[in-house]
């Protein structure tokens, strides 16, 4: 059984005094799995990948990503922390439309402090290994959703993450380049890549992932608890 | 509350940063406002102004005592034209010796009971009004230098009169219309003329027409028929004294109306920047607004109260300020020009308090016009992250500079938004523009007051008394001493281990061609005499015959740089040439300045009574001085340091100088974090995503601060040199204001490296501006930045 990749122990999360959006969540994930976090609206699919993801702080319970206790760092930590074992792909791509496609991409990299050619270089080989290579200079504000996507998901693997988040990575796409994505979600996959998906759509989540959490107000109601890939 | 109300309570509310600059702005720009405007008004017709507060006499008559009575003279006020009179006061000449030196010269006294009354009401300076016999209340003479200014307590001693009676300074006073030289109790009047002389009265008058030299001589030949024929010895025109007394003042009109013009000028420029900026910053609400059914009136209605209202907090402690901060000032402009201004006119604090609250309303009303006159979308679409295509070329080409990306991206942010950043620019440039040349302004004025130095140690005439009297009454002195040997000075300043230069320095009077008075000439003698004079052209003398002057001599004398001109010194005609203009504001700019043996032939005996002396660096003045005295022990001399204290004005204008600039870098950089807290919020969204990707707090901050460092650049770039410009022109005006043509080391006081420094001083106000938003920018959530939209 490969080493556990993502941890939580008892996680809760409160906003202002409300309801939990999470309450005292429970979950273990290995290395090489395709997890599809699923939920209604409101569910607590996005708090807990943020979460993961060091964007936020548990109110209670333990975040261990990786080896790393995730909910114990500060900004800076856990900035350094995402830069190290963290790829994110969002719903709405979030790439910084000043910047070419190439930009974009080395970005992660540049931040941890790659010299320019070498990001350059990282940068080319992912374009082209996604096939989007011949957009390199162009602005992400004339590329299609899907195109835009795959940038997104060649930035979020820049830095050879641990540990790739993608938050509902098809909600801003057509079916076409939908499918499009979850085609390269499956071959990252299938490299070993670990996966955690936060989706509504449930072909997405039967095509891409290997086990599904399902989250209702903010706990766990189901786990397939697949078996290991690999 | 009505909606309109909740828009405008939750827009001041939920703003706080911006609500907190602009009522500072605010204050800042009121405050500069009070100050510039007062200074304005200070400076505004400054004589006149006194004049008024006075009751200035427009007419001071002296009449011969032999010839008329007191009752005559009385009957006098009566004259046709003569709305009001003072006198008759009985008047005696003096010519005092103090303990201090000067003043030197007879003095006319007065013997008035009280400094008020309807004509020529006297303004005391310091200590209090005659009460007895034995006192002086003396004029304050701002031409003496500070040292020989009287103080309450100086003796003079008056060795013409039997007895050699004394009087004791008990106050010093000023009269505009310079009616007397000193103020005794009246019945003190009558026993200060000497024995065989005739005393005098003293009339004062006011006319209802007094504004020509030609009303003036019809006024006085209304009083002279008024009196006995022969009585009237003599008059002095308001109109004169006026004449006069612009010369004493007019060097500082200038320099503080241009304070004055620059604190009101950056006071309009700031809170049109701010404000302009600060509706910018709403422009994406104001598309909700609009979006929930707000009509374009009721928009700019809540966006001009929102902005009223930390305004007008912020105008009510600026005016606090200012008519706190002002007093000090209004003090010495007082001192200067011999007005009465207590504080601030209300009608400046009126006008200011008005003004500002108008500019911030109208202009507030101009922005949040044109945004209420946009279509909704256009507006929503307003005050996004930029669209594509703006600043790309900037962004590609900081991301192959060999800095960090954090860096990188900041220095490119500035290209996205260029109206914006042109904003931010202008803001910087002001600032950086403002401090170059209110810095510039105070050293140049101090650069003026260095022209007056020639030396660190003098030798005057005369020895110091030793001790007190017996009796413990106060020292006088015997009369000004005999000038000293000057072989023995010499000597003893030669020997002297420290000596780097000395100039000895008589005084004589001689007449030039087309000068009806006489003029002041100094005689130098030494190898230093050009010490502390700053040429304004041509050279120093370098041989007997030649003469450097200043410009109003030579627009006196109609002469220029390298002609020659006819002196003439106790009958003797002697043909000079002019080799030089210098800066010398002594006696007006008309004294003339030679060698000694100039006059060698007209008067072989003159002899310098003050010895200038430079000392080589690293000499110590006290232990100098103490040598050179015990080396003139024998000689009737004494040598002392100079006192380089600046006087009381430069300190204020220094003072006022700090205070203005430290306003002016405050305020830019107000505008500056106004602008970069509109810009980090517009970019809230990137932000979270660069943070997603592992950007830490502190590359946040770095490429937070990096986003102004291309505007500070540009801005100190643009605002230096135009505060330099400023500065050159204004000084320079400043002197041909007066007559006088400024010396390159008064004007050109900036250095290459020191206008580098405030170059980059626009750098540090675009930083200390960005600090705040940029600390906010590394604090914000990642999470939450990335859900605003």
């Amino acid at each position: 059984m490969s080493m556990p990749v993502i941890e939580l122990r008892e996680v809760s999360r409160r906003y202002d005094g409300g309801p939990p959006a999470l309450d005292g969540v429970s979950l273990t994930i290995r290395a090489g799995e395709a997890v599809a976090i699923l939920g209604p609206s409101g569910s607590g699919k996005s708090t807990l990948l943020n979460l993961v993801a060091g964007l936020d702080r548990p109110s209670s319970g333990e975040v261990t990503v990786d080896g790393v206790r995730v909910d114990r760092l500060g900004e800076a930590g856990s900035a350094r922390f995402r830069r190290a074992k963290i790829g994110m792909v969002f719903q709405f791509f979030n790439l910084l439309d000043d910047l070419t496609v190439a930009d974009n991409v080395m970005l992660p990299a540049q931040l941890a402090g790659m010299a320019r050619a070498a990001a350059q270089r990282r940068a080319g080989e992912l374009l082209s290994t996604l096939g989007i290579n011949r957009h390199a200079r162009a602005y992400p504000g004339r590329l299609s959703g899907g195109e835009r996507q795959r940038v997104a998901v060649a930035r979020a693997l820049m830095n050879r993450p641990a540990l790739l988040l993608a938050d509902e990575p098809t909600g801003a796409l057509d079916t076409a380049s939908g499918e499009d994505v979850g085609q390269l979600l499956n071959e990252l996959h299938a490299d070993g890549q670990t996966i955690v998906l936060v989706t509504h759509d449930l072909v997405l989540a039967e095509s891409c992932a290997t086990r599904t959490v399902q989250l209702v107000d903010g706990r766990v109601a189901a786990d397939t608890a697949a078996e290991p890939v690999r | 509350m009505s909606a309109l109300g909740k828009v405008v309570r939750s827009g001041v509310g939920r703003r706080r940063v911006q609500t907190v600059v602009i009522g500072l702005v605010v204050m800042i720009a009121v405050t500069a406002a009070v100050l510039g405007g007062s200074l304005m008004v200070a400076s505004h017709a400054p004589f006149d102004r006194a004049f008024d507060q006075q009751q200035g006499a427009h007419l001071t008559a002296q009449f011969d005592a032999g010839k008329t009575t007191a009752a005559q003279l009385s009957a006098s006020a009566h004259a046709t034209g003569v709305t009001a009179a003072a006198g008759p006061f009985q008047t005696a000449v003096i010519t005092p010796a103090t303990n201090r030196g000067g003043p030197e010269g007879p003095i006319m006294v007065v013997g008035r009971a009280d400094p008020g009354g309807s004509v020529d009401a006297v303004t005391l300076t310091k200590g209090r009004w005659v009460t007895g016999r034995g006192e002086i209340v003396l004029q304050t003479d701002l031409r003496l230098p500070q040292v020989f200014q009287p103080k309450p307590g100086d003796v003079l001693r008056l060795p013409d009169l039997p007895g050699s009676p004394t009087l004791t300074v008990v106050g010093t006073a000023r009269s505009v219309s310079e009616t007397a030289g000193g103020w005794v109790v009246p019945e003190q009047a009558s026993t200060l003329t000497a024995a065989g002389a005739v005393g005098g009265y003293q009339m004062l008058y006011r006319f209802a027409t007094a504004g020509t030299t030609a009303q003036v001589d019809a006024d006085r030949a209304a009083v002279q028929a008024s009196v006995p024929s022969g009585a009237l010895a003599g008059t002095r025109s308001w109109l004169t004294t006026r004449i006069n007394a612009g010369g004493n003042t007019v060097l500082f009109v200038p320099f503080l109306i241009a304070f004055g013009v620059l604190g009101v000028a950056m006071a309009i420029l700031i809170i049109g920047n701010v404000i302009a900026g600060a509706v910018s910053t709403g422009t994406h609400r104001i598309g909700i607004l609009k979006a929930l059914g707000f009509t374009p009136d009721q928009v700019v209605r809540a966006y001009t109260v929102q902005a009223l209202i930390p305004a007008v907090a912020g105008a009510a402690l600026g005016v606090l300020a200012g008519n706190v901060l002002i007093v000090p000032i209004l003090s010495q402009t007082n001192e200067v020009y011999g007005t009465n201004d207590s504080g601030v006119s209300p009608w400046v604090n009126v006008v200011v308090v008005a003004g500002a609250l108008a500019l911030v309303a109208a202009t507030d009303w101009a922005a949040a016009s044109r945004a209420g006159r946009l279509r909704t979308v256009e507006v929503l679409a307003v005050g996004r992250t930029p669209g594509p295509g703006r600043g790309h070329w900037a962004a590609r080409l900081a991301a192959r500079l060999p800095l960090p990306r954090p860096v990188t991206l900041g220095l490119a942010h500035p290209f996205a938004r260029v109206l914006r950043s042109a904003t931010i620019i202008a803001a910087i440039a002001f600032g950086a523009a403002a401090a170059t040349f209110a810095v510039g302004l105070g050293s140049s004025l101090n650069q003026v007051q260095a022209t007056e130095s020639h030396g660190e140690v003098v030798v005057v005439s005369g020895k110091p008394e030793s001790g007190p009297p017996p009796g413990g009454g106060p020292q006088v002195a015997a009369g000004p001493p005999p000038a000293p040997d000057p072989a023995a000075v010499v000597a003893a300043i030669t020997a002297q281990s420290g000596t780097s230069g000395y100039s000895g320095v008589a005084s004589t009077d001689v007449t030039a061609a087309g000068v009806t008075d006489p003029l002041e000439a100094l005689a130098f003698t030494g190898d230093n005499s050009a010490y502390g004079y700053r040429m304004v052209s041509g050279t120093w003398f370098t041989k007997p015959g030649e003469i450097v002057v200043a410009a109003p001599f030579l627009t006196a004398t109609h002469t220029k740089v390298g002609d020659t001109i006819v002196l003439t010194d106790h009958s003797t005609q002697i043909t000079v040439r002019i080799v030089g203009e210098v800066f010398n504001i002594e006696n007006r700019g008309m004294q003339i300045l030679t060698a000694a043996a100039t006059f060698a032939a007209a008067e072989p005996d003159l002899r310098a009574r003050e010895y200038n002396i430079s000392l080589k660096p690293g000499t110590d003045a006290a232990s100098y001085v103490s040598g050179l005295n015990a080396a003139l022990s024998a000689v009737d001399a004494t040598a002392m340091t100079v006192e380089h204290d600046s006087d009381e004005l430069i300190l204020i204008i220094n003072a006022l100088t700090t205070l203005l600039t430290l306003m002016l870098v405050t305020v830019a950089a107000l505008g500056v974090l106004n602008m970069v807290v509109l810009e980090t919020r517009e970019r809230v969204h990137d932000l979270g995503v660069h943070k997603a990707l592992g950007m830490t707090p502190r590359q946040t901050v770095a490429m937070v601060i990096a986003s102004v460092v291309v505007t500070g650049l540009i801005g100190g770039a643009i605002g230096a040199p135009i505060g330099v410009l400023l500065q050159r022109t204004i000084i320079g005006e400043m002197g041909r204001s007066v007559g006088f043509n400024l010396p390159a080391s008064v004007i050109n006081i900036y250095h290459a490296a020191e206008l580098v420094l405030f170059g980059l001083g626009g750098l540090c106000i675009a930083v200390i501006g960005a600090l705040l938003p940029a600390g906010w920018a590394a604090r914000t959530r990642t999470a939450t930045a990335l859900r605003t939209e």
